[in-house]
């Protein structure tokens, strides 16, 4: 045996959760133009539902009720079309799968932040997704009663609803490392999408569509945009809006934290 | 326990469901070593890496590593191991650079010490240019070494190499046993390396466990793992009832043990050049059909065979036997 050698000392130092989150985020941020598969269709989608609505219902929508801007109604959700559902989850189970995952477990990284340091890269590619939105809103004719701070406003609500909804897609991938099951998490969009005031006022939904949307969190979070839109800041709605996206943000996080307690647990 | 020690495993057991991967291990590596850990799939080996790697806690026992005990800090182990397991846990949409950047920075290193490191780095692993290439792109063998150069990014005090040389050509392996040898005997790394090629064993290590159905069934220096088994062994594959040409060998001067195994005779003995003849005469006079008969020292296959009544599973062959292919 040789042992005569003097090892060198380990350079690691323990870091900060905000260090490990920075520089997984930094990974993550810089994976987004290498995937653009992921955020085109994020981007066609909003857009094609934004021009279809307001092609098949505006003039309906403004016969019915003079005075009402459909197109400013309809924003909020194509906003809404354009963030929920993306996500880093993807290249999660990716590194799952090719054991990249295990390596940065095996890092000094607090293991929280392997999971936040995701979703600031989800956080940057939602606001980057709101913005030619709002520019093509902005482009047929929408203008904000609150002025450009209603319209960041807007924005962040946007993207905070968008991080909230990661929740879903990481607790499935930490859970079943399936891509398969990832790609399937999409499904969960189409309730809390469609079952609310997508299309029409509250006013004017009747029978079961009506009562789902009373409990769908997403019905508050279209109206507190809406009033930021057209009505002026009206803190009631936007409140709101802002304790929807709360209640949501504290289940599907706390599912992700699970989930991401669980995978460390089984190795 | 030995709190000098590099490694420590006392009744590790680790349990998947009730499946025992690992079934009460006890063992000591001393700084400065390198310990192969031999044993065929299945056995135990990447269970047990993953258990001193942090990456899973044990169902009983404890384990300590660089000094700290992997369940109660794991943290502290954390910065003070290096680890490459089976598979290269790269990221294949970076490049080379950022990827062993990434890795500096996530173990605290500011970005001038992670860029200083790289530079050490890529003179260790020598990639050459394909270090600003995608991950992605690279062969087996350079997304091996680049696995290595990151588990080496922050100085560990132990490194742990799960099977570091599997499904690799035979060039691309010798290069990494070479480099194993470097971090040893230059810079007085521990090293902590799995493996089911004997050679590798025999060639890289100071000291062998071999490990089979969860269990160390033995331990020592390769030299001694195979004096145990005797000086020399005679194998004989035969055509007929093994246990008659068992019967027949035994009696012989000179013969110290006879295992059979399938159609395999094996014979140990201290001088088997002067009792091949009679072996070779008491096979033929007992009615089988000797296919061939061999003489030769003995290999980590022959101590694993004499514990366990197996072979060492070849599912990819080893390096002389690759290289004749």
């Amino acid at each position: 045996m040789t042992a005569v050698a003097i090892p060198t000392p380990p350079a690691a130092r323990r870091t900060s959760f905000l260090h490990g989150m920075r520089v997984v985020g930094y990974r993550a941020v810089r994976s987004i133009p290498k995937e653009p598969e992921t955020a085109v269709p994020a981007i066609i989608i909003p857009v094609f539902f934004f021009v279809v609505n307001i092609g098949a219902l505006q003039n309906i929508a403004e016969f019915a009720d003079p005075g009402f801007d459909y197109k400013a109604f309809q924003l909020p959700v194509a906003i809404i079309f354009a963030v929920t559902g993306i996500s880093r989850a993807s290249m999660l189970v990716t590194d799952i799968q090719d054991g990249y995952f295990d390596r940065l477990l095996m890092t000094p990284v607090p293991r929280r932040a392997l999971l936040l340091g995701l979703m600031i890269a989800d956080f940057v590619l939602v606001v980057a997704l709101s913005v030619p939105v709002l520019i093509l809103g902005f482009a047929v004719g929408v203008r904000f009663e609150t002025g450009v701070l209603g319209v960041l406003l807007f924005t962040l609500m946007g993207a905070m609803w968008g991080l909230v909804f990661t929740g879903f897609p990481y607790s499935i991938a930490l859970k079943t490392g399936n891509p398969g099951a990832v790609n399937s998490s999409f499904i969960l969009f189409f309730p809390f999408a469609f079952l609310t005031t997508s299309f029409l006022p509250q006013e004017a939904l009747t029978g079961w569509l009506s009562a789902i949307a009373t409990w769908n969190p997403v019905t508050y979070l279209l109206a507190g945009m809406r009033a930021l839109v057209s009505d002026g800041w009206d803190w009631d709605a936007i409140g709101k809006a802002f304790l929807a996206i709360l209640g949501v943000g504290i289940l599907t996080q706390t599912m992700a934290l699970l989930a991401l307690k669980g995978r460390v647990a089984r190795g | 326990m030995s709190a000098a020690a590099a490694v420590v495993c006392e009744g590790v057991r680790r349990h998947f469901g009730a499946t025992e991967a690992v079934a009460g291990v006890d063992l000591e590596v001393q700084p400065g070593e390198i310990y192969g850990f031999l044993g065929p799939n299945g056995a135990g080996k990447s269970t047990l890496v993953r258990v001193l790697c942090t990456l899973i806690t044990p169902t009983d026992g404890r384990a300590r590593v660089a000094g700290f005990d992997v369940a109660d800090d794991p943290d502290a182990v954390r910065l003070r191991i290096g680890v490459a397991l089976q598979d290269a846990a790269l990221d294949p949409k970076q490049t080379g650079t950022e990827f062993l950047l990434l890795q500096a920075r996530l173990y605290g290193m500011t970005p001038a010490e992670a860029r200083s490191r790289l530079d050490e780095l890529q003179a260790l692993i020598d990639i050459g240019d394909a270090i600003d290439r995608q991950i992605g792109t690279y062969s087996g063998g350079m997304a091996r070494r680049l696995d290595l150069a990151a588990a080496l990014v922050h100085h560990p005090q132990v490194l742990f190499l799960d099977e570091p040389t599997t499904g690799l050509d035979p060039a691309s392996r010798a290069k990494v046993w070479d480099e194993v040898r470097t971090l040893n005997e230059d810079m007085g790394m521990t090293i902590f390396l799995t493996t089911q090629y004997l050679e590798e064993a025999d060639e890289l290590a100071h000291r062998v466990g071999i490990i089979d159905k969860g269990r160390l069934v033995a331990e020592g220096t390769p030299q001694a793992l195979k004096q145990s088994v005797g000086t020399d062994v005679i194998v004989a594959r035969v055509d007929g009832d093994a246990e008659v040409a068992k019967a027949a060998v035994e009696g012989i001067d000179g013969i110290d043990a006879v295992e059979i195994h399938r159609d395999e005779l094996t014979a140990t003995a201290n001088d088997g050049a002067a009792v091949i003849s009679p072996v070779a005469v008491a096979l033929n006079g007992c009615g089988v059909t000797v296919r061939d008969l061999t003489l030769r020292t003995p290999t980590l296959d022959d101590v694993f065979l004499e514990l366990t009544g197996e072979h060492i599973e070849r599912g990819q062959a080893p390096v002389a036997e690759e290289a004749e292919r």
